[in-house]
């Protein structure tokens, strides 16, 4: 059993400098370099998560923004549509109204128009019917000239005419 | 389904088929020993199992398949080196009486210790010597089932058979022999994989560097910053990682048959190496709080400061003290058991073939359990020994907490 609980010092020192050897050399050419590694890695990846929450942030946002100018767009093409409603609205009615104006114009210079040609008739008319008037009145004077009883008895009736006008 | 299913069940079983047939080939080797060793081929349990856990001049493989290990001896003449092939006879059992040139000492490998014997003496009566040891093998053997005192030691004064002294033994023996392998292959994996990373900056992991990747990950972020932080892990992992790796890797090595049955960290002497790191580490990195609490412990009476310093100062060589013990009686409880069940089978082989065989199915079957819970444990014990230091460590470079306690 000796061999089992004894301490060998052999044994102790080839362990002790074997270990010193083998951790002195891991330290310096693994460990060093891998812990340095994973340090980097985790790091890394801490890094691109962030930059990928940092992104997914700014594609939110940009897309608020895409959705704002959209909504900015939708408005300005509303507000345009009314305004060009308005417009044509106003346009209408001015051409409207222009067109009532021009037509009542227009009435009003026919009836002007269709009044003068009127008394322009009348005063033909007139004319034609005194000189129609002449004419008969010329034809029976004639007649009645014949016979001057007759004819002192137009001469009266025709200032007694005359003198009604 | 049934086509798929069954190249995995005949691969299982094929698997299942190694396993024992190596079992068996490495109890073919015992039985070798065992006749070779004892006294007329009769099987001693207890023997076999101390012999097969102890620490050895040579690495035996099976049959007479065994590698030299040098030696190295200083005695008062001074240091005499040679390899331990100079003590195997014919027979290959290391009996022979070995005589340095440049020292004129002769040297025996007495249950695998060297002594240095009687130079007067010739070669003839140290071989007379050599020959009695069966007789004193015995009473260790027996001395173990008894419990008695084993008074057959070389030491004994008064002693007849043997006549030696014990040298200074500075030799690489199997246990350092073992440690020096898996140190290499611990530094061999690990400066390649510190390559990989350098040649694969920035790439994902690959190969061995991504197998070994999840255990460096494992020590550094469960066990190493938990108990220390993330500042002083950086501190203590380098030593944190070596030990594990170191632990885990002789575990394993001592599990696997036919490779000499290597028993690293069943060697007393490597766990004493292990826990006197831990030791010292822990001893001058600590703080004045870990100094304060053990020299004046505060808010106790002073009464019961006169008991609790002494525990406190005792604790500080107990707590690697434990580390030591509880790896050391681990892996050879597991040795032993596995040994142990194996020993059943030639026992009751002895009393009749019939029985040997059929305990030879029970104790086979119970040690393919064994080695299964052997590979937890190796890994287990690496663990532990790994997180126990890292809590020490942890106690000792603790910052003051109390007044942000109190707040």
């Amino acid at each position: 059993m000796d061999g089992l609980l004894s301490v060998s010092y052999g044994t102790v020192f080839w362990a002790t400098v074997a270990f010193l050897v083998v951790a002195f050399l891991l330290k310096k050419m693994a460990w060093g370099p891998i812990l340095k590694s994973l340090e980097e890695r985790s790091q890394g990846i801490e890094n691109a998560l962030n930059e990928a929450e940092r992104a997914r942030q700014e594609m939110s946002k940009l897309q608020a923004g895409n959705e704002q100018l959209l909504r900015e767009a939708r408005d300005e093409r509303d507000r345009i549509l009314v305004e060009a409603k308005a417009l044509k609205d106003s346009i209408v009615s001015e051409a409207r109204n222009k067109a009532n104006e021009e037509s009542t114009r227009i009435i009003e210079a026919a009836r002007t128009e269709i009044d003068n040609q009127k008394k322009a008739a009348i005063t033909e008319l007139k004319n034609q019917v005194a000189t129609l008037s002449v004419d008969i009145a010329e034809k029976l004077t004639r007649e009645k000239l014949s016979d001057s009883e007759k004819q002192k008895a137009l001469n009266e009736s025709l200032i007694a005419e005359i003198r009604s006008n | 389904m049934l086509s798929k299913q069954t190249p995995n069940k005949i691969k299982a079983l094929s698997r299942i088929t190694a396993l024992v047939a190596i079992l068996c080939l490495q109890l073919a080797g015992m039985r070798a020993y065992a006749s070779g060793g004892g006294e007329e081929g009769k099987f001693k349990a207890g023997d076999m199992i101390v012999h097969h856990i102890s620490d050895a001049h040579s690495v035996h493989f099976f049959g007479h398949v065994t590698l030299p290990l040098p030696c190295i001896v200083k005695t008062d003449k001074g240091f005499d080196f040679f390899m331990s092939s100079v003590f195997m006879d014919d027979h290959h059992e290391f009996t022979k009486t070995y005589t340095s040139a440049s020292t004129g000492n002769s040297y025996v490998l007495h249950h695998e210790k060297i002594y240095v014997v009687d130079p007067t003496q010739n070669v003839d009566e140290s071989h007379e010597d050599v020959a009695v040891m069966p007789d004193t093998v015995q009473v260790v053997a027996d001395s173990l089932t008894t419990g008695q005192p084993v008074v057959a030691d070389a030491h004994a004064e008064g002693h007849e058979e043997f006549h030696g002294h014990a040298v200074t033994d500075f030799s690489i023996t199997k246990s350092v022999f073992g440690m020096l392998l898996m140190l290499s292959l611990v530094l061999f994996l690990f400066v390649r994989m510190a390559k990989a990373y350098e040649k694969r900056k920035g790439q994902a992991p690959k190969g061995m560097q991504n197998m070994l990747e999840p255990f460096v990950l494992f020590i550094k972020d469960e066990v190493a910053v938990p108990a220390l932080g993330k500042k002083r892990a950086k501190k203590f992992l380098p030593f944190m990682l070596t030990s594990f790796f170191f632990i885990w890797a002789s575990n394993m090595l001592g599990l696997i048959p036919f490779l000499g049955g290597f028993n690293i960290t069943g060697t007393l002497s490597i766990t004493l190496v292990l826990a006197t790191f831990v030791f010292i580490l822990t001893t001058i990195n600590g703080n004045a709080h870990y100094w304060g609490h053990i020299v004046w412990p505060p808010g106790v009476p002073l009464a019961i400061k006169f008991i609790l310093v002494p525990i406190e100062f005792l604790s500080i060589f107990i707590k690697p003290a434990v580390l030591m013990i509880r790896l050391t009686a681990n892996i050879n409880a597991g040795h032993i058991i596995i040994l142990a069940f194996t020993s059943l089978i030639f026992i009751f082989g002895e009393k009749s073939v019939v029985a040997g065989y059929g305990v030879g199915v029970f104790s086979t079957l119970f040690i393919v359990f064994m080695f299964f819970i052997e590979l937890l444990v190796a890994f287990l014990q690496a663990y532990v020994f790994t997180l126990l230091a890292a809590l020490y460590f942890g106690d000792a470079t603790q910052e003051h907490h109390h007044e942000e306690a109190h707040h």
